[in-house]
């Protein structure tokens, strides 16, 4: 699926803005500081958005990957405990 | 002695269906008032008014039930909380903006602080009829720019800056535009379709773009007894010098050719658009 050692995956295609965000962010607080997190996301809005709301928490984006399907896989590094 | 409503009407003293009773227009700059000015003006209307204000639609705040014979009192006591009346009649009104970039994430222009130098520059300037500016920090147009005489819309341009790019996707998905396409690693703008958002900058993990912070501006907007979407007739401006020229060179345009009572897109309408783009886009090149 990609270069990265993935430590944890999230799928938010079964709800709606702003659930995508908190369910992502709720995915990332289980994660250590340096560990991957996979976020499963759909097309439009989420993909708009939620990259950026997940910069403005603070932590590192590595990828965006197009499941060719209408959803994405976002590679998100965690910042901070 | 006969009550002059013209004057009372400049200094922001609106005549009530109630005899002797005024609504008092207040002074506010891009809708900010600090606590210090509320407190005043709550003490005001408590005082002087009926204990309650009108926020108004254009950001400004009304005390209504004010009478004639306080009109000074209530002067004096509100300049002592630093609230100065407003304006009505044929004048430069009250400057409105959004919270823009200082409070607001999707701000791309410091709106207060531009709002601020509009409001010294030209707040209750003599005109031939009502002349409204209204700015707005992006795209999002929470402001609604284009309702205004002269609109004026934050907006970043963005080049690509391959050195900070980690080549992960994101901006692509983020414009809405559909101007980015990414091939070989390489990001492209199709500067056809950019609408300045800035949604790009924003998602970047890496801010891997240089972005120019400027102005998007429209003329000829109202939105009363006509309504007219006003319209951007100059190309993205990019610094604050050229944009107060072209505000000056709108306001003289208005001041040279307007009817009393004529809106200013309708003196653009009867004197002619071309004439008017012109000297608009001679400030823009100057």
């Amino acid at each position: 699926m990609s270069d990265f050692k993935i430590d944890d995956s999230v799928d938010i295609t079964d709800v709606v803005c702003p659930t995508t965000f908190v369910k992502a962010k709720v995915a990332l607080e289980e994660l250590d500081d340096g560990q991957i997190l996979s976020i499963k996301l759909n097309d439009g809005e989420p993909v708009q958005n939620v990259p950026r709301s997940i910069k403005e928490e603070g932590h590192q984006i590595l990828k965006l990957l197009d499941n060719g399907d209408g959803t994405y896989e976002l590679i998100v590094k965690k910042v901070g405990d | 002695m006969a009550v002059n409503y013209a004057v009372l009407k400049k200094g922001g003293f609106m005549r009530q269906k109630q005899k002797n009773n005024f609504s008092l227009r207040l002074r506010v700059v891009g809708g900010n008032l600090t606590a210090v000015q509320l407190s005043k003006i709550a003490e005001v209307a408590d005082k002087f008014g009926e204990g309650y204000v009108h926020l108004t639609s254009r950001q400004s705040v009304e005390i209504p039930f004010i009478k004639v014979d306080d009109i000074d009192d209530v002067k004096n006591a509100l300049a002592k909380g630093d609230v100065e009346p407003g304006v009505c009649g044929p004048r430069v009104r009250t400057i409105t903006a959004c919270q823009g970039e200082a409070i607001c994430p999707s701000g791309c222009i410091d709106t207060y602080a531009l709002a601020k130098e509009l409001d010294d520059r030209y707040f209750a300037k003599e005109l031939p009829h009502k002349f409204k500016f209204g700015i707005t920090g992006c795209q999002n147009n929470c402001l609604k720019a284009e309702e205004n005489d002269v609109g004026i819309k934050g907006g970043i341009k963005v080049s690509w800056k391959e050195s900070d790019c980690i080549g992960c996707g994101v901006c692509e998905k983020a414009c809405r535009q559909g101007a980015i396409t990414i091939s070989d690693g390489k990001v492209s703008v199709d500067n056809s379709k950019c609408n300045f958002c800035g949604r790009c900058y924003k998602a970047c993990p890496t801010e891997a773009w240089d972005t120019v912070h400027g102005y998007i501006v429209s003329f000829g907007g109202l939105f009363g007894n006509q309504i007219n979407k006003g319209e951007t007739v100059i190309p993205f401006v990019e610094d604050k010098e050229t944009l107060l020229r072209i505000c000056d060179a709108a306001i003289k345009f208005f001041e040279k050719n307007a009817k009393p009572s004529e809106r200013f897109k309708f003196t653009i309408d009867r004197v002619g658009k071309e004439i008017f783009e012109k000297e608009i886009l001679e400030a823009y090149n100057e």
